[in-house]
């Protein structure tokens, strides 16, 4: 992968491309994969569609949310470090400047009787979201006996130790590279992802 | 307090592996447990919030919280915090070698790193339903509750509605039945 020398006119347009992306999606990072495909595939012909696939699975497998990664990643490409940088702030900025005033409103209306009970159901429907998200990670999540049984002592663990969630996470991948190296030596057969891809839902939880 | 804020959430978006909600557990245990800057119930107003802006949702919890604690320095502390990990990596990723996503290290660590995410999801979501009264003893209130938090799994699962429309509408809801 070649990356391309300091261009302005280039880092301009990758900026544009990806500022005007930012706010016209919500709830959540996948959102914003159909409509970066049209403007970086389509459009602007950045990227081939072969390479797309690619630059999706990378923007899962990194941290953070896919779309402002998927975003920091064809900035890259396109314009290396100052293209990444270029990127990532153009996804970010429409966004973060409506979460400040949306919570600048918020703080301002919390304390009015008529927002005080529309909170009361809306935490609720906030634990339901929850669960939602519980329910479709842990579908991808649960490919062995294995799994589950990781699932519940995950669980268990939070419950009654206290361990810091990042290094749960952490212990996490550390774990998943054992249990399967040690499978591989005591000659179980290994199934490490769902065969069947899952058609991500274009809206709930970046990245999940 | 700004590098209180910008550490927390460096911290959080170097393992905030499956992003979205997978987060909310994270900066539940800095944020309420280990900072005290607010309680889990103002903390699902905070979520509420943050799902219905454009955007990722763990990335603009923390524009909201850092707003909350320090205005405009905070918010933008907290987005710089979150997301220069994944710029970092990123960076380093796409120099070496970026089908690295492919190798058997890699899904390896997946397998034990999508089960400990769900693991820390079901935990937040029994932590926020005890704390926003869903589970406790008997009363009309709790049972509302329940009623609202089992239609809106049902409208997100069976119906497919889009998150935002249903926080809408329950609001709606709690309008009319506790205002």
């Amino acid at each position: 992968m070649k990356v391309k020398a300091f261009d302005i006119k280039l880092l301009v347009q990758i900026f544009i491309t990806f500022f005007k992306i930012g706010p016209v999606t919500f709830g959540g990072g996948y959102a914003m994969i159909p409509l970066i495909e049209r403007e970086v595939v389509e459009k602007r012909r950045w990227v081939k569609t072969e390479d797309v696939t690619d630059i999706f699975a990378v923007a899962e497998s990194v941290p953070g949310a896919i779309a402002i990664n998927s975003a920091t990643f064809i900035g890259y490409r396109l314009a290396g470090v100052a293209g990444a940088i270029v990127a990532m702030t153009g996804v970010l900025l429409p966004t973060f400047f409506i979460v400040v005033m949306l919570s600048l409103f918020f703080l301002q209306v919390q304390d009015n009787p008529k927002v005080e009970a529309a909170f009361v159901s809306i935490r609720a429907t906030i634990v339901a979201l929850i669960t939602y998200a519980a329910i479709k990670i842990g579908k991808t999540a649960i490919v062995d006996k294995t799994t589950v049984a990781l699932i519940a002592i995950t669980v268990a663990v939070l419950f009654f130790i206290h361990i810091h969630p990042v290094l749960i996470i952490i212990s996490g991948g550390i774990i998943g590279i054992g249990i399967i190296s040690l499978k591989k030596k005591l000659g179980i057969s290994i199934k490490l992802e769902k065969e069947e891809t899952v058609k991500p839902d274009y809206y709930l939880g970046a990245g999940i | 307090m700004l590098w209180d804020l910008f550490s927390t959430f460096f911290m959080i978006g170097f393992v905030s592996f499956g992003g979205g909600y997978a987060m909310i557990p994270l900066i539940q245990q800095e944020v309420v447990e280990k900072h005290g800057w607010m309680t889990v119930q103002s903390f699902t107003d905070v979520i509420a919030v943050a799902g219905m802006s454009p955007g990722p949702i763990a990335t603009n919890s923390a524009i909201f919280i850092g707003y909350e604690q320090m205005g405009m320095a905070g918010a933008f502390m907290s987005a710089l915090g979150m997301i220069l990990p994944s710029l970092m990596i990123i960076i380093t990723i796409g120099a070496i070698f970026y089908r690295i996503q492919k190798s058997l290290v890699v899904k390896s660590a997946f397998y034990g790193l999508r089960s400990i995410i769900t693991g820390l999801i079901v935990y937040a979501a029994i932590l926020f339903a005890k704390n926003n009264g869903l589970v406790s003893s008997f009363s009309w209130h709790t049972l509302s509750l329940l009623v609202i938090f089992g239609l809106s799994l049902l409208a997100l699962i069976r119906f497919r509605i889009h998150p935002v429309y249903v926080i809408l509408l329950s609001g709606l809801v709690g309008v009319a039945l506790y205002g």
